[in-house]
């Protein structure tokens, strides 16, 4: 049998992503991928895959899963994320530490309240055809992934490896997701002439909320509308991820992985990419503010995140006696006892 | 803020799309010649050809070049550009003429009569003039190999419908504005439906997924039902082959 992950309930929206299917924008194709690389990094590097390998994003509500392999280690990361393991009285893996669990054990995902994605990483990952040169699912076009869509009940996430390695297992010492108010770093442009110099300033200087509308597309928000000089139809041109675009209505969209690659509205500014990850933490109903920084600001904050990421990535700590006795495992306090997964 | 650059072939603004995309601005209009200094930029800042660029996006008006500036700085990939539009060495484009069937039966036409009646002459007419007329391939986006191609007769340039579709059929042969494009899978769509091709725009089983590209030129060649039918039965067994032929440079 091939080995899998048994889709007992779905969750809200699961999809296989990785980094992103690169280099197809020219024909219509958006890049999409994970919406925070950073956890989907960190899950990665905690199964010893390396960062691109395909995993499982998970939005808002997490899945319940059965191991159809004769083991699998598995890491979830995600602010207050957790996995719930077992049928009877379950015992919690908390986010960033890898577990490895034998053939037919079931676990839930139980996703972190204060975050609207968490990534589950698979050793060896999850063995879906790439489409060009991508295992991320965009839905839309029902590309990549499962069947190009979101998990359903009774499928099966094919897996790339039969059984765990022998190895031990790893714990992140800390990790670096911020959830909380901070504010956005953005770069104005590349259309803010469009805008007007209050809708500028409004953007800058107002709290915003992430409305009910949003989705691995964009997310729509709701605050002040910003009013464009004159009339609110371009030509089209090219869209970069994290661009805050305002159609004609004001109401400012920030769009996200899955994007469409060009479109006919002013964009007044675009998100840093090392605050990316942390837009795609923000939950409907989320404040949001933004806060204009230099592009120099900006790359050396990308600069900065991929030298911590690396630095974190290399610095696992090994969980020591674990071995490869999988009962100890299930024995052993090094698993977090049932409090953590309250969420 | 862009700044301007004064070059032997063009004048560009350079504006920032984040910190890992530059948009390279030519003007601000559905052109040809804009789209012909898109295009050869495009083909000379190819991601092979310069270390740190990951993809580049043409426009109607624009190149959008993303990079890595953990690889390339923002200032040396704006002196090749600045490099690229001064000098008067252009690359290469390999573009095709594509001859692409078309059926304006009333069943694939659904908005025909109405186009027909906005433009002040018989649905016979607009057939001959949409068939009449090479379009240039100006960009894709929208959907996966969703072309927007133009210049349409201007009898034909139309705003597009008050009241979008939900769901266009895939091969849909739509207008509006100065545009014709063809819809290559079922998806929402407020644009004009003239007519439906066999014909698959977007393909993942083909090694270039997509037909066409920009910079390709478009013919529509009107055909009957039942030739549609025989295509589209063609396309399904894949034997069947789009007739196209090198642009001459």
């Amino acid at each position: 049998m091939m080995p899998g992950l048994k889709v007992l309930a779905p969750g809200f929206h699961t999809t296989v992503q990785d980094l992103g299917r690169i280099g197809y924008q020219d024909i219509g194709v958006p890049v999409s991928g994970a919406l925070d690389e950073v956890s989907l990094r960190i899950a990665n590097g905690l199964v010893g895959n390396s960062p691109a390998t395909p995993g499982l994003e998970i939005l808002l509500s997490g899945p319940s899963l059965e191991v159809t392999a004769d083991s699998v280690r598995v890491a979830i990361v995600g602010a207050g994320a957790s996995l719930r393991v077992g049928r009877g009285d379950p015992f919690v893996v908390p986010a960033g530490q890898s577990a490895t669990l034998p053939g037919d054990e079931v676990f839930q995902v139980v996703a972190g309240r204060h975050s609207a994605c968490c990534y589950l990483a698979v050793e060896g990952g999850i063995a879906v055809p790439l489409v060009l040169g991508s295992a991320s699912t965009y839905t839309r076009a029902a590309i990549g992934g499962l069947e190009g869509r979101a998990l359903r009940r009774k499928d099966v996430v094919p897996l790339a490896i039969t059984r765990a390695s022998l190895g031990t297992e790893l714990r992140a010492p800390a990790l670096p997701l911020a959830v909380g108010e901070q504010s956005i770093r953005v770069i104005l442009g590349p259309q803010q002439e469009c805008f007007t110099e209050e809708a500028v300033t409004a953007l800058l200087n107002s709290e915003f909320r992430v409305s009910k509308d949003a989705d691995r597309m964009g997310m729509r928000l709701d605050g002040p509308l910003l009013q464009h000089r004159a009339g609110w139809d371009i030509v089209s041109d090219a869209i970069a991820t994290g661009s805050i675009q305002v159609p004609g209505s004001g109401q400012p969209i920030i769009l996200l992985a899955d994007h469409q690659t060009t479109g006919g509205y002013p964009k007044i500014a675009t998100v840093i990419s090392a605050d990316l990850p942390v837009v795609g933490r923000r939950r409907s109903g989320d404040a949001i503010r933004f806060v204009a920084v230099s592009i120099e600001t900006a790359e050396a904050a990308y600069c900065e995140q991929e030298r911590r990421l690396t630095e974190l990535v290399a610095g696992l700590k090994q969980i020591p006696q674990i071995g490869l006795d999988l009962s100890s495992l299930y024995g052993n306090n090094l698993i977090s006892g049932v409090t953590t997964g309250v969420e | 803020m862009g700044n301007s650059v004064a070059g032997k072939i063009t004048k560009v603004r350079f504006l920032s799309a984040g910190d890992q995309a530059l948009v390279v601005e030519f003007g601000d209009r559905v052109d040809r010649k804009l789209s012909e200094d898109v295009l050869r930029l495009n083909a000379t800042i190819r991601p092979w050809m310069l270390e740190g660029v990951i993809e580049t996006v043409p426009t109607f008006r624009s190149l959008m070049i993303h990079f890595d500036p953990l690889v390339i700085s923002r200032e040396k990939l704006e002196h090749t550009i600045e490099r690229v539009l001064g000098g008067d060495s252009g690359s290469q484009i390999d573009t095709r003429l594509w001859r692409i069937p078309v059926c304006y039966e009333a069943e694939f036409a659904p908005d025909l009569a109405e186009v027909a009646q906005l433009a002040g002459c018989s649905p016979s007419d607009v057939v001959v003039l949409h068939s009449g007329t090479i379009y240039h391939v100006y960009m894709m986006g929208f959907l996966p190999g969703f072309p927007y191609m133009g210049d349409l007769p201007p009898k034909l340039a139309l705003p597009r419908r008050a009241d979008p579709r939900l769901r266009v059929p895939p091969g849909s042969i739509s207008i509006a504005t100065s545009l014709t494009a063809i819809y290559p899978n079922e998806s929402p769509g407020g644009w004009h439906l003239i007519g439906a091709t066999p014909v698959r725009l977007f393909d993942l089983d083909r090694p270039s997924p997509a037909l066409l590209a920009p910079g390709d030129a478009v013919l529509f060649q009107p055909v009957d039902r039942a030739h549609y039918e025989q295509i589209r039965q063609a396309v399904e067994s894949r034997s069947y082959k789009v007739e196209s032929e090198p642009i001459a440079a």
